[in-house]
């Protein structure tokens, strides 16, 4: 950054100045920034401001869905920045794309894109601060040290706060990013640390204010009546006893938004009140028109699967060494199937979004995990320009990759434009349980093959899936239909997760086939790799039961020393097993299961269980080790992980969707039974010390929270499962 | 007739109380009717009568309840939606019953859904409560 993106604008406010750099910024972009910068505060770049009374306000680019986000940023900045904890608060970065470039998070990933860039970001506002104090001193910068909100000269012990440096710190030439000092991890005061989130105190208090929360004047409020049969359409409807309804202010038809958008379409009530358009909703006549007699069901779509993996596999999307061949040759094959249905994300805040639509201009508020993307999406929509699309992006109450979608945004927006006021458009729950984009049903064949001495020689995993790349197409993921073929995509949508590596095998094959649904299909915590974790670590499982060794021990043989990956899951593996007390006695009907993980983060997890006599399964106790790297939270990371576990548990022990004639079957928390705090296990998270840069955690937890549980089954009861979620009636005593 | 949770949110502005499944399956919109939980969408508002209202808003504005320092110590909430029900569920469980056992807060707190899986952490910050 040179001396030209310095910019210095005059007095907003009697108090100070506001002064400020923007890092890879357009003119017109800082302009705008500083535009919507109403406070007097000093802009110390786009992440940061110090007001004259030293308060810091940290804008966060990621959005806060409970993962701790608004805290692991303030965090970083603030280590590098050298403040007290207390001075801080966070804000929500806006929509300016050409400043912010990051207004979104998926895969875990934020921890690991925001570690060293807002460092930077705290460190090149030090460095200026620093600079500023020198020069006001006369003195050596190398004298002029950052301590705790202050600039100390350290031979004279002379002090100036950072609110009062930050007006004359603007007018420094920035550092570049790239060329700041960043501490040493030896060095870290906040990093390392559960510190307190920064979110608890409005979240306990009732005024965090998620998108339902959001309150315009003027405005409406608004339910849709979709069609509830995928790829339906809306036939006739009769609103005349609904429109006589007090309170009622419009029934209009919206039409389905297919490719890229993925809205079912079908008819907007627009009232003074949320209560008055659902009851207003319920008078609809309404005929809905099926598409072309689409009778999809729950066993068709185990018959397809069934077919799909017993016939030729459409993709082979991973081969190393020749499994086939190896298969042929093994002394002993194994072989089993294993069944994941559609799971919902069921966030408890229903989707929802607010709409202004005004002639050159649309305001949005939405509980979102990509609000760039509905900046983006919207203003296509509409033809208008992205820099006349606002998006503030609240709150989330729980998103899981449901947010990641912006259908419910572009609903609202076809809603919205039909009205001169703001509409916010919420989603009953039934209508989010059954217009998700669910978890995708999954099928898996996995054969194995084992040589005259018992060594794994070969492994065979087939995928039938109905696929999530299919449903996104022509979205920013999938952008033609070749692209359903590419290797990477389908890799990281549809089979992530599947193969045997760390494991030393030298023979395996993964292959993949797309079954055919209507039923929309997407990304769901930890995506593929919840249902490929479940089929490999508990195929795994059968083989050291088959071969009679130990479960912990042969997974270990799988993993030889001299190789650094599998190294790192042996430590794992190892520390998991023994802080769960493996090999401990247990009582009748009482089992310990383990399955692990490798990626970036490496993790395994031990579940005990005990099994009624009634077949019912209760999950006593889950052990969790993590290797994330440096955990920059310690606290966060393992409420991350108990989340994750109890959130791989609704899919592993209580609930599913199913779909009949079309639709989806379930509609509310009676029939779609997410884990209640009863069946929640004690869990306990060992987090491997490492100075190594973070990894993600987000969807560790569910990752192999399925085939623990159900290896502990089998360990308690000698009876396997291979399908989710667990029936009851498999394990009863009779 | 409307639901005592659309009163307080749309006409009221009381935006604390949430919405969840409109059946009483969730527990989001708990609320005080004279210190007793109940579930404000299913709760007519015309059946409410005399009895006094207390949302999260009002709960304990100082934020002094031992159950909200409680909350705080142990860092319970991550997305955030179902925790003012959860603390009007479980400042009802203490009313009743200052000194819960486990199998006394699960029993109590079984209505109230956390999709983050916030579950073991509440849990102990009842029972940080009830030693305070």
């Amino acid at each position: 950054m040179d001396r030209r993106d310095f910019i210095e604008i005059g007095a907003k406010a009697s108090a100070s100045l506001l002064l400020g750099f923007y890092w890879h910024t357009s003119k017109a972009a800082r302009d705008e920034l500083i535009a919507n910068d109403s406070s007097a505060t000093h802009v110390l770049n786009a992440w940061l401001r110090i007001s004259s009374d030293n308060r810091i306000t940290i804008l966060a680019e990621k959005p806060e869905l409970g993962q701790g986000s608004w805290t692991y940023s303030a965090m970083m900045v603030a280590e590098e920045l050298e403040v007290d904890w207390s001075t801080i608060r966070v804000e929500q970065a806006p929509t300016i794309p050409s400043v912010y470039q990051g207004l979104h998070t998926s895969g875990s990933g934020g921890v690991a894109a925001c570690y060293r860039q807002l460092r930077a970001v705290g460190a090149q506002a030090r460095e200026m601060l620093r600079a500023a104090a020198a020069a006001h001193w006369k003195r050596s910068i190398d004298e002029c040290l950052a301590e705790n909100g202050t600039i100390v000269h350290s031979p004279t012990s002379r002090r100036m706060s950072y609110g009062e440096l930050a007006a004359a710190a603007s007018r420094v030439a920035p550092p570049g990013l790239n060329d700041v000092p960043l501490k040493a991890v030896a060095d870290f005061r906040y990093i390392g640390q559960p510190l307190l989130r920064v979110d608890t105190r409005s979240k306990i208090s009732g005024c965090a204010r998620f998108g339902i929360d959001v309150r315009v004047p003027t405005m409406l409020f608004a339910v849709v009546a979709r069609c509830p049969y995928f790829g339906g359409r809306l036939g006739h409807f009769d609103a005349a006893t609904a429109r006589s309804l007090p309170g009622v202010r419009a029934i209009f038809p919206i039409e389905p938004l297919a490719r890229r958008y993925n809205t079912a379409g079908g008819v907007a009530v627009v009232a003074d009140s949320t209560w008055v358009a659902m009851q207003a909703r319920t008078m609809l006549d309404i005929r809905w028109q099926r598409s072309q007699k689409n009778l999809e069901n729950a066993a068709s779509l185990h018959r397809l699967a069934v077919a799909s993996v017993s016939g030729p596999a459409t993709y082979k999307a991973l081969d190393r060494g020749n499994a086939m061949a190896a298969l042929t040759a093994a002394a002993r094959r194994l072989q089993a199937d294993y069944e994941t249905p559609f799971q919902a994300h069921a966030t408890l805040e229903p989707m929802n979004t607010t709409v202004h639509v005004r002639t050159d201009t649309i305001e949005v508020w939405s509980p979102t995990q990509f609000a760039d993307e509905i900046q983006a999406e919207i203003a296509v929509l509409s033809g208008l320009s992205s820099d006349q699309v606002i998006v503030h992006t609240t709150f989330s109450g729980g998103s899981f990759g449901r947010r990641y979608q912006w259908d419910y945004a572009a609903e609202a927006w076809q809603v919205a434009r039909q009205m001169r006021q703001p509409v916010q458009l919420l989603w009953s729950r039934e209508d989010d349980m059954q217009h998700d984009f669910y978890r995708p049903y999954n099928y898996q064949r996995v054969s194995a093959g084992l040589d005259a001495a018992g060594r794994l020689t070969a492994w065979q995993t087939r995928i039938a899936t109905t696929s999530i790349a299919e449903t996104n197409l022509y979205t920013g993921y999938v952008e033609s239909p070749a692209a359903l073929r590419d290797p990477a995509t389908i890799a990281a949508l549809e089979w992530y997760g599947a193969d045997l590596a760390p494991y030393d095998v030298p023979n395996v094959c993964i292959e993949y086939s797309p079954i055919a649904s209507t039923v929309p299909r997407s990304w769901w915590r930890s995506v593929a790799s919840s249902y490929t974790a479940f089929a490999k670590e508990c195929f795994i499982d059968e083989l050291a039961h088959a071969l009679g060794r130990d479960p912990v021990e042969y997974r270990l043989s799988l993993l030889p020393e001299h190789d650094a990956a599998a190294r790192r899951l042996r430590h794992v593996l190892q520390l998991t097993a023994a802080k769960a007390g493996w090999g401990d006695p247990l009582p009748s009907r009482h089992g310990r299961g383990i399955a692990c993980r490798y990626g970036d983060t490496v993790s395994a997890e031990v579940a005990e269980v005990s099994v009624l006599e009634d077949g019912s399964v209760q999950v006593v106790r889950v052990t969790s080790g993590v290797d994330c790297g440096i955990a920059v939270n310690p606290d966060g990371v393992r409420a991350m992980v108990e989340g994750g576990i109890n959130f791989g548990l609704t899919a592993t022990l209580t609930a599913a969707i199913t779909v009949e004639d079309g639709c989806v079957k379930q509609s509310n928390f009676h029939d779609y039974q997410v884990l209640r705090i009863g069946q929640a296990p004690e869990i306990d998270v060992w987090i491997v010390p490492s100075v190594e840069d973070p990894s993600g955690v987000g969807e560790l937890g569910v990752m192999t929270i399925a085939p623990a549980v159900v290896n502990a089954i089998f360990a308690a009861t000698g009876i396997r499962v291979r399908r989710l979620p667990v029936e009851r009636s498999l394990l009863q005593r009779t | 007739m409307t639901p005592l949770l659309w009163v307080l949110r749309d006409a009221l502005g009381l935006t604390g109380t949430k919405f969840g499944c409109g059946m009483g399956l969730c527990g989001a919109c708990t609320v005080h009717l004279d210190g007793i939980a109940v579930r404000s969408c299913v709760t007519p508002v015309g059946s409410v009568g005399s009895k006094a209202v207390t949302t999260i808003e009002g709960f304990s504005k100082d934020m002094s309840h031992p159950l909200l320092r409680a909350w705080l110590d142990e860092q319970v909430p991550q997305c955030g939606y179902c925790q003012s029900g959860q603390i009007m569920q479980a400042a009802s469980l203490l009313a009743a019953n200052p000194h819960p056992t486990q199998n006394d807060i699960d029993t109590a707190m079984s209505g109230n859904i956390c999709r983050c899986g916030t579950y073991q952490r509440i849990r102990r910050a009842i029972a940080r409560a009830a030693a305070s």
